[in-house]
């Protein structure tokens, strides 16, 4: 028997939960996305805090039986998974890691200065094509060089 | 026969968090039987989303009202279980979808009151509250810049969508004045001046007509509410606690 110190079980309960995805786009985990927002190991109980991106973001309920799920697989059997309203979420909480990702994947990522480039051929100046796209957090876009119509991860 | 709880009442803050969540699962439920029968797919998306946004910030502030009134009341028994008479919604928000112009109208005048609502909200003293408001502000701006954007291409369209435009806005005015007495004489003006500027650009009139009715604050609804509330509960109504 192996006695592991509560800083092993942190590092467990991280790896596990870091992996945790986003079910409408698998490419990005929830760390990429700033939705985890705490991570805590008390005695073997871990509590996890995430926060919802878009209000009405039906991918929640899936990321917390997901996280609930990782964070049983990696041995953990008391498992609270913690909701934060406050402070709100915001686009600016993705990693750099993430944008990168959702480029290489096709959806142009979050941009504060508001602009946006082709993903496929790096032209700047898209055309918007409708405010809203496959997903809450998305509007569809068309590259106005390549003529490719893509996603664009909206600045929330 | 005593006078109904609410009137002459100070709102607690649990019934004032539940008249804004009821604002929004009755508009979420408007918008959403234009699923399937938008103008193009786009728009037919996009209002599947605006829909979704308002469920979402509903369900946030039902469950933040069950908490604060103490008795164990959650986001279903407040949406499924509650007759029309305890609906708080404004009126505006369960006038029926009519033509597209008249959806993206309401969508308007709404949202640009959820944008000074909502903003008004940052500084409670209340971090869930604060947050809820936090995210329903920026969707809300979205939702405006939408909406705004469709009256103007309406009303500054063809004659027939400008017409139909008109009467949306000439036909759903008298519902505002509930809806901004919520709101500090800032805000209020805040309001008048956007929902000008883009009746303006859209060379659409305000309507001079005062006539102004209230009373979906105090459960005093429109005809329109019942059926709405009939269909969306029917379900829990027949089969109390179902579940799946």
């Amino acid at each position: 028997m192996v006695t592991v110190s509560a800083a092993d079980d942190l590092e467990r309960a991280r790896l596990a939960a870091e992996q945790v995805v986003d079910p409408e786009i698998p490419i990005l985990t929830i760390a990429d996305l700033g939705i985890l927002r705490d991570l805590v190991v008390v005695g073997g109980r871990v509590v996890a805090t995430i926060t919802p991106t878009y209000s009405g973001c039906p991918a929640l309920a899936q990321i917390e039986d997901d996280l609930r799920r990782a964070l049983d697989h990696a041995g953990f059997d008391q498992i609270e998974v913690v909701m934060t309203q406050d402070p709100a979420w915001s686009s600016d909480w993705m990693t750099d890691e993430g944008r990168e990702k959702l480029a290489r994947f096709g959806i142009a990522p979050p941009s504060p200065v508001g602009e946006v480039s082709c993903p496929r051929c790096r032209a700047a100046s898209p055309r918007e094509l409708s405010h809203f796209g496959s997903t809450a957090c998305k509007a569809l876009m068309v590259c106005t060089s390549c003529g490719d119509p893509f996603d664009r991860f909206k600045e929330y | 026969m005593s006078a109904h709880p609410l009137v002459g009442h100070h709102l607690s803050e649990a019934e004032h968090l539940l008249a804004h969540a009821d604002d929004n699962l009755v508009l979420a439920q408007r918008l959403g039987e234009w699923i399937s029968r938008a103008p193009e797919l786009e728009e037919d998306i996009a209002i599947g989303n605006i829909a979704l946004d308002h469920l979402g910030v509903a369900r946030a502030l039902y469950t933040r009202a069950g908490e604060l009134e103490g008795l164990g009341r959650g986001e279903d028994d407040f949406a499924m279980s509650r007759p029309e008479r305890e609906y708080r919604n404004l009126l505006l928000v369960e006038q029926p979808n009519g033509d597209f112009a008249q959806t993206m109208v309401r969508g308007l005048f709404f949202d640009a009151y959820q944008v000074g609502l909502w903003d008004g909200m940052a500084g409670v003293d209340d971090t869930e509250l604060t947050g809820i408001a936090g995210r329903a502000l920026k969707e809300a701006r979205y939702h405006l810049l939408h909406s705004s954007t469709w009256v103007v291409r309406l009303g500054d369209g063809t004659d027939e969508s400008h017409r139909r435009a008109q009467e949306a806005v000439d036909r759903l005015w008298r519902y505002t004045d509930e809806m901004l007495e919520e709101l500090i004489p800032i805000r209020r003006h805040a309001w008048g001046r956007v929902v000008s500027a883009v009746l303006a650009e859209a060379t659409l009139q305000v309507p001079e007509d005062p006539y102004q009715r209230g009373g979906g604050r105090r459960g005093l609804h429109s005809e329109h509410l019942g059926p709405l509330l009939a269909e969306m509960q029917w379900m829990q109504r027949s089969y109390a606690g179902l579940r799946w």
